[in-house]
């Protein structure tokens, strides 16, 4: 199985990147080198074998239902590249 | 006095006994900073303002009578992706260039406790995705021990500032390997914390399942004494542990006798350059002249780690960096004329091409129809490989391998070939996969470059790792040598 040019494009539009034609070659090849050493996996047998997804057996963190003091806006949106009013500004959207 | 050569437990008793006060230590390291920089180029940010003002606190409560912690009025610096209450956090991309967070991570409140002394923010690779600090978009950081070589990564800024001098002790973040190879390739101590062990909250997130924060230092009781400071349980962190952590410090200095060291073969077969081989198998007979039981294990899916990790890392990064989107913090695209070029173009501009080739194959992991092939299998597998270190563990107290399969290498030597530097992690990636702790120390010299030895222990056995350490440390002198940089 191999990765085709217009795949790596939908895998840019599904990660919001813009690619040049030079980019989407590159990365046409090597990802399928990547993923071709990956394909060793395949090898072994995991049938019976449940996934990790974290290692420390945690479960239902909860803490107590109370209001802490949240950050101050202010601080918040100074960061925004574009900021009005207290609120985010964005391109026209609709 | 060379007080840049000198470890936080050395300046604590200088700082003590009044022979130096915080002020005169802190004036000297950001000289040492200036000195060094042309060469080691370690550092994106400086906060010697704040530094100062710092220091002039530490010196009244000394004036004052009072005493100070083990780490108060001591220089230290941080990865520049752990975040700093305004001071600027970059990741070394330029998505973050001019992010300014609102808040502390939480082991900076508690570094910030301790009365430790932030000097400034350390390079690294772009959102800590390379091993060499090359993928820095800014500048790369240089081997203390030679200019011409890399000094690791993705933590090489941390790890170089260490060794050159630039700060007593400083944080790094190891999701593969990213604390111990570039502690290995510039000659210190660094230790990756079992999951859960130091809270993440405020260091922003590469792979969710594997990252964890550590300390770099000159020696190990350095390190003990700054885990002392970062470990515990954090309400902030969710995957945070809520265990006992022991005073690594006080547990330093007992015998070794009778432990049992397991020699993984599968770390000392085909691809571990024969210099490093030798070094390290030196360091085994110092172990076993201090008692420790030597014996062989298997650690047999450790072939399947490279690709495991390289499935799960990128797909929990493509993740995670979905947040960068141009709105609320760092870059924006100037060509934004609707929302999703916005997106596109942002991100185009603002990430580097490692983070665009991992955030690919993450995005392309997780994809509908792949899901079960990639992720799921790299996860089920990843059990696998957990399980051959419980096993091992039932025979062996620690583990001991490599760092690393070679010595620093030389800028460009692996920049064409994504694979062959993703292989500069291969005695790494296990260890977080597994989520248990790994401390690298040095463990000699090969042609005068620093040979990195990586201890692994059972989850939360971090303090065994230290007090195995610290006996080869007493044993060999390894950790009195410095780099001479000329300045």
């Amino acid at each position: 199985m191999s990765l085709t040019k217009d795949e790596v494009q939908h895998v840019a539009m599904l990660a919001r990147l813009e690619l040049s034609d030079k980019e989407v070659e590159k990365y046409t090849t090597q990802l399928n080198d990547i993923l071709g050493y990956a394909q060793r996996l395949q090898a072994l047998d995991t049938a019976n074998v449940p996934p990790t997804a974290h290692v420390f057996p945690l479960q239902n963190v909860m803490r107590d239902d109370r209001v802490d003091p949240s950050m101050a806006r202010e601080k918040i949106v100074a960061n925004a590249p574009d900021e009005e009013d207290g609120f985010f500004r964005v391109p026209k959207i609709v | 006095m060379k007080l840049y050569t000198k470890k936080a437990h050395e300046l604590h008793d200088l700082l003590v006994n009044k022979e130096i006060s915080a002020a005169e230590l802190v004036r000297a390291q950001a000289e040492r900073i200036e000195a060094a920089e042309p060469k080691v180029q370690a550092f994106i940010t400086r906060t010697f303002d704040d530094a100062m003002a710092q220091a002039a606190k530490v010196d009244a409560k000394i004036a004052a009578g009072e005493a100070i912690g083990p780490l108060e009025g001591i220089p230290m610096a941080l990865k520049d992706n752990m975040c700093t209450d305004g001071v600027r956090t970059t990741c070394a991309s330029k998505i973050l260039h001019n992010f300014v967070p609102p808040y502390d991570a939480t082991v900076v409140t508690k570094l910030k406790e301790a009365g430790a002394i932030l000097m400034g923010k350390c390079n690294m690779d772009e959102f800590a995705m390379g091993s060499s600090t090359e993928n820095s978009r800014f500048f790369a950081t240089r081997n203390p021990w030679d200019i011409e070589r890399v000094p690791g990564g993705s933590s090489g800024g941390s790890a170089a500032a260490v060794a050159a001098g630039q700060a007593v002790f400083t944080l790094g973040s190891d999701t593969g390997g990213s604390i111990r190879q570039p502690a290995a390739f510039c000659g210190v101590v660094g230790m990756k914390p079992t999951y859960g062990a130091v809270s993440r909250f405020g260091l922003v997130a590469f792979a969710s399942s594997l990252d964890q924060i550590g300390p770099f230092t000159r020696d190990v009781r350095d390190n003990a004494r700054v885990m002392n400071a970062i470990a515990g349980y954090d309400l902030k962190d969710s995957t945070s542990a809520p265990v006992d952590y022991p005073d690594y410090e006080a547990l330093l200095g007992q015998s070794v006798k009778g432990w049992r060291v397991g020699l993984p073969k599968e770390y000392f077969g085909e691809g571990i350059g024969p210099e490093v081989k030798a070094v390290i198998e030196k360091a085994v007979k110092v172990l076993e002249g201090l008692g420790a039981e030597i014996g062989e294990c298997s650690l047999p899916h450790t072939e399947y780690a490279l690709p495991v990790y390289y499935l799960i890392a990128p797909a929990e990064a493509s993740s995670n960096l979905a947040r960068y989107d141009g709105v609320r913090y760092g870059y924006r695209s100037e060509e934004a004329p609707d929302l999703n070029t916005m997106f596109k173009k942002t991100r185009a501009e603002g990430f580097g091409e490692e983070v665009k080739r991992r955030i690919m194959l993450g995005t392309y992991a997780l994809s509908s129809g792949y899901y079960d092939a990639y992720y799921l299998k790299a996860q089920k597998v990843r059990t696998l490989i957990k399980g051959d270190f419980d096993q091992a563990f039932e025979k062996f107290d620690v583990l001991l391998s490599p760092t690393s399969p070679t010595v620093a290498f030389k800028f460009g030597d692996r920049t064409d070939n994504p694979l062959q530097m993703y292989l500069s992690d291969i005695c790494t990636l296990s260890v977080n996969l597994a989520g248990i702790p790994a401390l690298n120390i040095n463990a000699g010299f090969a042609n005068g470059l620093p040979v990195g030895l990586q201890l692994m222990g059972k989850a939360f056995d971090e303090a065994k790792l230290l007090q195995l350490a610290y006996a080869y440390e007493q044993a060999t002198g390894c950790h009195s040598q410095t780099p001479d940089l000329g300045v």
